[in-house]
């Protein structure tokens, strides 16, 4: 990482910027993406560029821009929408429910919807109420949608660009706590191929266990395995991208190289994504793990205040405390002086 | 006034749109035309045309109600009394235009051209949506209420954006005016002027609940101006000036004038469904007051006393009724031709993993099933 960096904002920004670009059929519309260039200013400029007809300022009024998206896609456009944050999308929940994830469907493949759905997503930002959600949990729900999310500037404009060139309806959850951090990547430089979406990738290889996580937790679980490397525990991380779909082969493959995971994510643990890759990891990993799968997640208590959010967020420790505690056999622990680790929670 | 409300408020005086009101608001009477002069000066092709529909939908309507009898259709939402609505909204537009019909308005679509057994399968059971909606340019039924509002504005705005000149009309309710989704819809096409007419057939209930309890607005084609949308008022059971409202509209949003609001006054003589009670929330006498409006009488009596009804186009037009009616009911009587398998088929473009594993399961499970036979 350089401070001459790229930002995954101006990565979001120039995926915005190529794909209308390099497609007519692309319209960014939501609050205030026009002029403004977005509260995040992800769409900075792109109005003056494209015209306040490909890159336009809407009413405040989610439903009716997720609803208007969908008109648009059923003529043929490819709308990318901005949800401002998280809690606002909300106003558009029947909209993506009850038609965005069954329109293909429901008309026999005849309507099918481009549409790609931005939701700024996550805390860590101190963010006053409605700013902080982990929403996730709702839209993989919900069969018909993908449902994606990048943790690396890299892949803020890779994965971008293939939501926007999907035939099907994208929810895109980007973390925005993670929109200032700068990386080493042009849009114009070597970089390595961006992956699908619906591929898993191996952020950090590991021989003892593996973190699975996704967007703004990455940084997290990287952190949390150098630390666990000094305790000399080997853990790999790996960076999910894409919860629908789900990457069940990458992630049994990592689980059982290793025989212990843990998966980490800011939302809350019960009946969330943790608990889905847990189960699914039990029912086709059972014989290679020496370990229950552990969930570290956000409290199941409503997004808390800026004050206490570090209370809620899993952090580094909460992550080391899970892998110390994956049953390891007492020869691992006299790798560590004969230090026990506690055994269950 | 102080000085300082003085300043505020002429600070603020620019933010307002500074339109008139007034040529927004629907007239004080719902537009009419059989009974009255106007009447004479319609081509009488439209009249005959527009009279067989009327016929071959009040026979659909029946038919459709008795297939829920025989537990052909698992339900069904009767526009009867309402045909002259669904009439003139499928015969106002044209090939090009998209129509954005609700559960009630299967009328509206088989007038469009799209087969009545294709139109039915949301109500039979076997796919949600049976026509192929590019195809007929018509959306899928939409139930949930008022959320299809938006999608023909969204279409209508993106038409005009790509030089197409296209209409959308959509259809709704009484009772969808009071969803959020009205708001919103009326919002952005105010706003975006795209090529869009609602209409609002107001049938007196969402269901049981009656207006007085819907809303407190003055009319529901009042509810335009708040949005800068023009409300018209129109007599619902009048065929021929539905027919006329719809048509102006549609050609005023096609030459950029913007989007109308039309409030169709009508009546649904049948309950909300075959599943529904409607003595228990509206009395006979009221009943039989809209019976003496039914819309296929009242142009009956008109295109008699015009002289354009004689005994050979009256048994057309029921000739053509029994025909779609005798195809449909034996065409409905035939199982439905289900697969499984496609349940996976439209989820996604591609289907995912998990659901090739699904497939493979049902596949398995149907093997047995059939096995075990």
């Amino acid at each position: 990482m350089t401070s001459s960096g790229t930002t995954m904002a101006e990565a979001l920004n120039t995926a915005l910027r190529h794909a209308l670009r390099d497609d007519p059929a692309v319209h960014v519309m939501g609050e205030d993406v026009g002029t403004l260039g977005g509260v995040f200013r992800i769409t900075d400029g792109l109005a003056a560029e494209f015209g306040d007809a490909r890159c336009a300022d809407t009413p405040l009024a989610e439903s009716g821009i997720l609803g208007t998206a969908v008109g648009m896609a059923m003529y043929g456009l490819r709308p990318v929408v901005e949800m401002q944050f998280d809690a606002f999308a909300y106003p558009a929940f029947e909209q993506l429910v009850s038609h965005v994830a069954k329109m293909r469907n429901r008309t026999r493949g005849r309507l099918p919807l481009p549409l790609t759905i931005r939701v700024p997503y996550g805390g860590g930002i101190g963010g006053v109420e409605h700013h902080s959600d982990s929403s996730e949990g709702y839209y993989l729900h919900t069969p018909g949608l993908h449902v994606v999310t990048p943790a690396t500037v890299g892949d803020a404009y890779g994965l971008l660009r293939r939501a926007i060139a999907s035939d099907d309806p994208v929810v895109f959850l980007e973390p925005k706590r993670r929109y200032w951090t700068k990386e080493d990547w042009s849009p114009d430089g070597p970089a390595a191929p961006v992956p699908p979406i619906g591929r898993a990738v191996l952020r950090r290889p590991g021989t003892d266990a593996v973190l699975i996580t996704y967007g703004p937790s990455l940084p997290v679980c990287l952190e949390a395995a150098d630390a666990a490397r000094e305790e000399g525990l080997d853990v790999g991380v790996l960076d999910l991208r894409s919860l629908v779909p789900f990457d069940d082969e990458t992630v049994c493959a990592a689980v059982r190289a290793t025989g212990r995971a843990v998966v980490v994510h800011e939302a809350s643990g019960f009946g969330g994504a943790g608990a889905e890759i847990a189960a699914r990891v039990g029912e086709r990993c059972f014989h290679h793990l020496e370990a229950p799968v552990r969930r570290v997640t956000g409290l199941d208590v409503p997004y808390p205040a800026p004050l206490l959010e570090r209370h809620h967020l899993p952090g580094v420790d909460r992550v080391l405390d899970a892998v110390r505690d994956l049953q390891w056999p007492s020869a691992t622990r006299a790798r560590h002086g004969g230090e026990p680790y506690a055994v269950g929670a | 006034m102080t000085l300082q409300q003085t300043t505020e408020r002429a600070a603020a005086e620019p933010r307002t749109p500074g339109r008139d009101p007034a040529p927004l608001l629907p007239d004080r009477r719902p537009a009419r035309v059989l009974g009255t002069p106007a009447a004479d000066a319609v081509d009488p092709a439209l009249l005959r045309e527009l009279h067989r529909h009327l016929v071959v939908g009040r026979r659909f309507n029946e038919q459709a109600t008795a297939l829920t009898r025989q537990g052909r259709l698992a339900v069904y939402p009767s526009s009867r009394g309402q045909e002259a609505c669904q009439v003139a909204a499928a015969l106002a537009l044209r090939p090009r235009d998209w129509l954005f019909p609700t559960y009630r308005d299967t009328l509206a679509v088989v007038a469009r051209g799209v087969d009545p057994v294709e139109t039915l399968t949301l109500l039979r059971g076997d796919w949600h949506t049976g026509y192929d909606p590019v195809e007929h340019r018509v959306a899928p039924l939409c139930t949930p209420l008022a959320t299809h509002l938006p999608h023909a504005v969204g279409l209508a705005h993106a038409a005009r954006l790509s030089g197409d000149d296209l209409v959308a009309l959509a259809l709704t309710g009484d009772g969808g005016t009071s969803e959020g989704d009205f708001h919103e819809a009326l919002t952005f096409a105010g706003v975006t002027r795209a090529p869009v007419v609602f209409l609002v057939q107001n049938n007196g209930y969402a269901i049981s609940v009656p207006l007085a309890k819907q809303t407190a607005a003055p009319t529901l084609a009042h509810k335009g101006v708040g949005y800068g949308v023009p409300g018209v008022q129109v007599d619902g059971n009048d065929v021929v000036a539905v027919h006329g409202v719809l048509s102006t509209a549609v050609e005023k949003a096609r030459s950029g004038g913007g989007p109308t609001l039309v409030e169709a006054l009508t009546y649904r003589l049948d309950a909300h469904t075959n599943a529904d009670d409607a003595a228990r929330y509206r009395s006979d006498d009221e009943v039989e007051r809209w019976r003496a409006e039914d819309p296929v009488t009242r142009m009956e009596t008109h295109l008699r006393a015009a002289g354009l009804l004689d005994e050979e186009t009256g048994r057309q037009a029921l000739a053509a009724a029994e025909t779609m009616a005798a195809d449909l009911r034996r065409r409905v009587a035939e199982e439905p031709a289900v697969d499984p398998m496609e349940l996976f088929a439209h989820v996604y473009a591609t289907p995912t993993a998990q659901l090739g594993e699904q497939r493979a399961r049902l596949a398995a499970e149907l093997r047995a099933e059939a096995g075990s036979r």
